[in-house]
């Protein structure tokens, strides 16, 4: 269950395709870098799971609650105590750039 | 033409847990940055989320407080996004199926009741703070907050005025804090709210465009972004332009909504079932022992207090406002065995007055509910006056000890010998005469001078009623 509108839309409207402009929309959204090459492979490979859904959207599902996990079990829950101790030092070792105790990262600003 | 305008709020209320809702990462507010933020936190390699069971309690709790519907199952879903200050590139949420449903509240405006729908209310996580002070041209990233649990509670259309989106922030507030599943602190972001906002012409059925105002931290921004956002919408409309939806961030320093034009794109969130987390699922035990938890809620206790101690509907509203204020108000009157109305006037006035100068709440007053209720006891048993007893209230705040140790440390005992109080008036109208002679003459006015005397003589000790009394008398002549 995927719910991205470009994508959902394509499955409601039952579209047999995916364009090569919207496999470019969902690539910027998760800021992934495609050429067009790659951008045509999408659209094709993603065209052919609208294929197999279209299939699926055949089968009669009335009753049947919609799946939110592939494994039939309930989350487990923990106490509410913290059990974590400061580990700053160790984890901005890694880090290219501190300062003060914060990460340093490329300017954002609204 | 005349508009109408349509407010639906999104509250954000961080829920008072001391651990985080995925992490046992603690979650006090203040701490150095990032020493509260953990593997899970910061989303490092191979980690797992692992749910916090208070936090789910606090939002069944809430979920019963409003009559909503508990989802006993409720699903977590993953709200994609890239932000410096969200290190897993997306928030765990909950979006098809949160785990409190349709409920609603009551809110008062100009004395007239209003039922607010709230559509929904959601679990997710928190994230992390951006600080774009000077680091060389770099933005610095705290991940301390990053994972506080949050209850999303989002409201119905249904407010019809920012008169009405106070009142129901404000009865949320009250509520959350009731509940003790959320401080409540604006400042520190603890309660954070989201106002969508439209106009159209009065009459009209379908909703205008909204806009989703950002930014809103106190009651009294609430009220001033949305009057300038409906302003700006009938001013767009009216110039023959076309409301766009968009999201707005409010400028309380110069009193202006601005375009985020930013959000726009990113709307597109491209929710999905976090496969880190199967449905949260509570059994029919769990709602009732929470249930169970639930204290007397605003309302009720409200009603209660109109009827039980006999005060007025806003005195109640006005006890009520916290449950600290409503807890030592009722210790107060247990103490003094009474004079429910003499000590919602002390709690409301004096003592409310003193705990605004020094900043200070309840639990911190100098002043303790059995020690106020041994001052109303020596002003009900007549030992000390009205006017003395503000003197006292101020020494006991002072930490000069209980009513009874101030009154005599400072001999404020009230005089009530009618034969003392006689002496002095005596001695007053013989030092007096011009002024005897001219209320004699019908100058009534000159009675107050006279008081003024005796008290001054007394030092404010004389029982007022029986010098009143007294004086008249003597003055007949």
């Amino acid at each position: 269950m995927i719910i991205c509108p470009t994508f959902t839309e394509a499955v409601r409207s039952n579209a047999m395709s995916i364009s090569v402009d919207e496999v470019k929309k969902i690539a910027h959204l998760a800021r992934l870098g495609l050429d067009e090459q790659e951008a045509q492979g999408y659209a094709d490979s993603l065209s052919q799971i609208l294929g197999l859904i279209e299939q699926m959207n055949a089968v009669d599902t009335t009753g049947v609650s919609p799946m939110a996990h592939p494994l039939d079990m309930h989350l487990r829950l923990r106490e509410d105590a913290p059990t974590e101790s400061d580990q700053r030092e160790k984890f901005q070792k890694v880090a290219p750039s501190t300062e003060a105790g914060l990460y340093l990262v490329p300017r954002v600003i609204e | 033409m005349e508009w109408e305008t349509v407010i639906g709020l999104e509250v954000h209320a961080q829920l008072q847990t001391t651990s985080k809702i995925f992490s046992g990462a603690a979650t006090r507010y203040g701490s150095e940055p990032n020493t509260q933020a953990c593997a899970v936190d910061l989303a490092l390699p191979g980690v797992l989320p692992v749910m916090n069971r208070e936090a789910a309690r606090m939002a069944v709790k809430f979920g019963l407080a409003i009559g909503a519907r508990i989802n006993q199952r409720s699903v977590f879903a993953r709200k994609n996004y890239f932000y410096p200050d969200l290190p897993k590139g997306y928030q765990i949420s909950q979006f098809e199926l949160p785990v409190v449903g349709l409920g609603q509240l009551t809110i008062e405006v100009n004395g007239e009741e209003k039922v607010i729908g709230i559509t929904r209310a959601h679990l997710e996580e928190d994230a992390g703070k951006s600080l774009h002070e000077d680091f060389h041209g770099m933005s610095g990233i705290d991940l301390n907050r990053a994972g506080t649990p949050l209850l999303e509670i989002v409201s119905e259309p249904d407010m019809r005025s920012p008169e009405e989106a106070v009142a129901y922030l404000k009865k949320l507030h009250e509520l959350v804090r009731y509940l003790e599943i959320c401080d409540g602190n604006m400042q520190e972001g603890s309660f954070r709210c989201d106002a969508n906002v439209s106009v159209r012409p009065k009459g009209q059925k379908e909703f205008g465009t909204r806009a989703e105002l950002k930014n809103i931290n106190s009651f009294r921004f609430v009220e001033k972004a949305i009057n300038y956002e409906i302003e700006r919408q009938i001013d767009v409309i009216e110039g023959g332009g076309k409301v766009v939806q968009e999201t707005r961030l409010y400028d309380s320093a110069k009193d202006v909504t601005r375009s985020m034009r930013s959000k726009e794109e990113a709307n597109d969130y491209r929710y999905f079932p976090d496969p880190d987390l199967p449905p949260l699922v509570l059994d029919d035990a769990f709602v009732e022992e929470t249930r169970a938890t639930l204290p007397e809620l605003p309302d009720a206790k409200r009603e209660r207090f109109q009827k039980e101690y006999e005060l007025s509907h806003y005195d109640a509203g006005v006890l009520t406002a916290t449950r600290e204020m409503a807890d030592f108000f009722e210790s107060v009157v247990k103490h003094a065995g009474g004079g429910a109305k003499v000590a919602a006037n002390w709690v409301m006035g004096d003592f409310s007055a003193f705990l605004n100068k020094d900043g200070v709440e309840i639990a911190n007053a100098p002043i303790n509910a059995e020690m106020l209720a041994g001052l109303i006891k020596r002003l009900q048993d007549n030992t000390i006056s009205g006017k003395i007893a503000k003197e006292v209230f101020e020494a006991m705040w002072a930490g000069e000890g209980d009513a009874d140790t101030v009154i005599e440390k400072r001999g404020l005992k009230q005089i009530t010998d009618s034969g003392a109080i006689e002496t002095v008036i005596d001695q007053i109208l013989a030092d007096n005469p011009d002024q005897v002679q001219q209320y004699r003459d019908g100058k009534e006015k000159v009675f107050g001078f006279f008081v003024g005397q005796a008290m001054k003589a007394t030092q404010g000790k004389a029982n007022p009623a029986q010098l009143n009394e007294l004086l008249k008398e003597k003055l007949k002549g």
